[in-house]
């Protein structure tokens, strides 16, 4: 049983501080996807957790042993990297047994190992070849037919599918999932992409300045955003917000005195003169008669539309609120002209409202 | 049609102009070495006379007098090429592995001063090795490194473990850090991954490296002249004097000496020139 647990875990470089304090619990067995923007420390972190980089402060344990001091090799951890990183004067088939060469294991078991991992992976027909010869799909599979080889406790991706093409990264994302299925360690995963983190995670850790932002399920941070920061991180498009001041009568006034009843979830959170962010998908916004579902609370609202995206199944609707431009989403679509004027539901049961100052969602 | 037509004779014309122009280069390097095999083979009577002798006679005297005894023009050709030899891989060897260690430091660790090392390095490439021919010959005779393989090697290796610094550590750099950190991930001590994964793949540059260093010492002479004095240490330019006397100089002789100095050179050059060529060819990392 392999669980993953930092506590208080703090890297410094010199003076900088880029991780300020991670306090984690990883599963046995739970796919952890590290998410946040370029520089927000989760690179580094899945990097101390690898031994890749020192631990400036605090605790990092793989399996109820503290590990700080352990070098890389006797982590058992193994680790896809962004580049892939295969030996390129091996072949596939040398660079998926390195590992076990180096652990001095038998021939005939590292054969075994190796052929294995290369069926599961479809690497059959690439054994011969060295990694200049193969596409960037094939080194990835390669790179992770190289980590399951190992046999470790714990897998950490560090933005695998970054340099692949949009299909592949598609493609290769469900392997990653079928991975994970098939062998059911523990996954720690970093990337970038909110949709690899949403589609992938069992959980998400949001990570910003070296902070943790949010942790939950992917559905948890979708629905419930901590602050703004995750509102606008998590999900695609990002969250529309609109800024508004709260008003005796229990509404958000928004610009044009446009006014919006405060939502249930926030009203005993808020108080009259206090500058609020009013925050709704695009999902929630929706012209009447082309949403999902409308049920609960709706506001009626008029909005003319400046731009529309068409997307198939449905069409992005870019609209004016009071001077600010959001997000709404049309099911069913028909041609809508830019210019024009249609009558749209907010889901008042589904609208965030955030701190106007601090950015911390405001609800009970 | 008309226009295709010229435009292809005039990239012709430039064509066979730089062929034309590469041609004269490489006569200019090459024929002073064509001229000394040429001349070994040649009676001196003929490598003397003016108008030259434009058919020339071929023999093998030079080489059978200076295999011969000492009294027929002979010089220690074996012992001159041991001793260049054990010399030159030596020093070679030493100052790759010194070279390949601190290439790689400087390529991969971060560590105080490490620019102004650098330029110190490469300061001391600039100064010329004659200049240090004086204080070199002084401190070695109050030590007693005159007149020894070991004070020669010592010499070359300070020669060469800047450069070799240098060149290994713009191929280190090539290579990606996450190489090495797979590796270790995969179970390797850092010197493990240092030589089952950075060392093969660096294996050309330090191939280049490596000929570069043994040439050096190979056909230094200079300094070698200043510090060797008896046939127990003598390399073989510096043995090429022995062909001078007072008034006269045997060029047939020295000719057939500096072939044979060229040879092994030219033949590790040959070994070696795939390495020489051949970019690192990187595919584990996107391309």
């Amino acid at each position: 049983m392999t669980e993953v647990t930092l506590s208080n875990v703090v890297k410094r470089y010199g003076k900088q501080q880029a991780v300020h304090g991670i306090d984690l619990d990883i599963q046995d067995g739970e796919f952890l996807v590290l998410v946040g923007p370029s520089g927000c420390g989760k690179s580094t972190t899945l990097r101390m957790i690898a031994g890749l980089e020192d631990i400036s402060d605090g605790e990092i344990s793989i399996g109820n042993r503290v590990v700080n001091d352990l070098p890389p090799r006797e982590r058992n951890i193994s680790m896809v990297f962004q580049n892939y990183a295969l030996y390129p004067h091996m072949t596939v088939r040398e660079n998926l047994g390195f590992t076990l060469q180096i652990a001095k294991q038998p021939e005939a078991q590292i054969t075994r190992a190796v052929n294995e991992a290369a069926g599961i992976l479809g690497l059959d027909e690439l054994m011969d070849r060295k990694p200049a010869e193969l596409s960037g799909g094939q080194r990835q599979r390669v790179a992770m037919g190289r980590a399951i080889v190992r046999q470790p406790d714990v897998f950490l991706f560090d933005e695998p599918l970054s340099n692949l093409d949009a299909k592949l990264r598609t493609q290769m994302r469900v392997e990653i999932k079928k991975l994970h299925q098939r062998v059911g360690n523990t996954i720690i995963y970093v990337t970038h992409d909110q949709v690899e983190a949403m589609t992938l995670a069992d959980r998400i850790v949001l990570m910003r300045d070296g902070h943790i932002v949010q942790v939950g399920t992917p559905l948890e941070l979708f629905n419930t955003p901590v602050n703004t920061f995750a509102a606008t991180f998590i999900g695609s498009p990002p969250m529309n917000l609109a800024d508004g001041v709260v008003s005796d009568a229990g509404t958000i006034v928004l610009r044009d005195s446009l006014t919006i009843p405060v939502p249930k979830s926030a009203r005993a959170h808020v108080k009259p003169g206090q500058k609020v962010q009013l925050g709704f998908r695009a999902d929630n916004l929706m012209p009447v008669g082309h949403a999902v579902e409308e049920k609960g609370e709706l506001v009626d609202l008029e909005l003319t539309v400046a731009l529309t995206e068409p997307l198939g199944t449905e069409t992005l609707l870019f609209a004016d609120l009071a001077g600010l431009e959001v997000q709404a989403k049309m099911l069913n679509p028909r041609p809508v002209q830019p210019g024009e004027k249609l009558a749209f539901h907010l889901m008042l049961d589904k609208t965030h409202v955030f701190d106007a100052a601090s950015g911390v969602a405001l609800r009970g | 049609m008309d226009r295709n037509q010229t435009h292809r004779n005039r990239r012709r014309i430039y064509k066979a102009l730089h062929f034309f122009g590469l041609f004269l280069i490489m006569e200019v390097i090459c024929i002073p070495g064509l001229w000394i095999v040429l001349n070994s083979f040649r009676p001196t009577v003929e490598i003397m006379a003016k108008p030259p002798v434009w058919n020339p006679t071929f023999t093998l005297d030079h080489y059978r007098a200076m295999f011969g005894g000492a009294g027929e023009g002979g010089v220690p050709v074996f012992l001159y090429f041991r001793n260049s030899l054990i010399v030159s891989v030596t020093s070679t060897a030493i100052a790759i592995l010194i070279g390949m260690g601190g290439g790689y430091a400087f390529a991969r660790y971060r560590f105080a001063f490490k620019n102004s090392y650098f330029v110190g390095l490469m300061l001391f490439r600039a100064v010329p090795g004659v200049a240090l021919s004086l204080p070199l010959f002084i401190v070695f005779a109050r030590v007693g490194l005159i007149d020894t393989h070991f004070g020669l090697i010592l010499v070359y290796v300070a020669m060469n473990v800047p450069f070799t610094i240098w060149l290994t550590d713009g191929f280190f750099r090539q290579i990606p850090k996450e190489l090495h950190e797979a590796a270790e991930i995969d179970g390797c001590t850092r010197w493990q991954a240092f030589w089952r994964v950075e060392f093969p793949v660096a294996r050309s540059g330090v191939a280049s490296a490596a000929i570069f260093a043994f040439l050096t010492s190979w056909n230094e002479f200079a300094l070698a002249s200043q510090l060797t004095r008896s046939v127990g240490s003598k390399t073989m330019p510096v043995g090429l004097l022995d062909f001078t006397a007072e008034f006269t100089i045997n060029w047939g002789g020295m000719c057939a000496l500096a072939v044979l100095m060229i040879l092994p050179a030219l033949i590790l050059t040959f070994i070696v020139q795939k390495h020489l060529i051949a970019g690192l060819t990187f595919g584990g990392v996107k391309g």
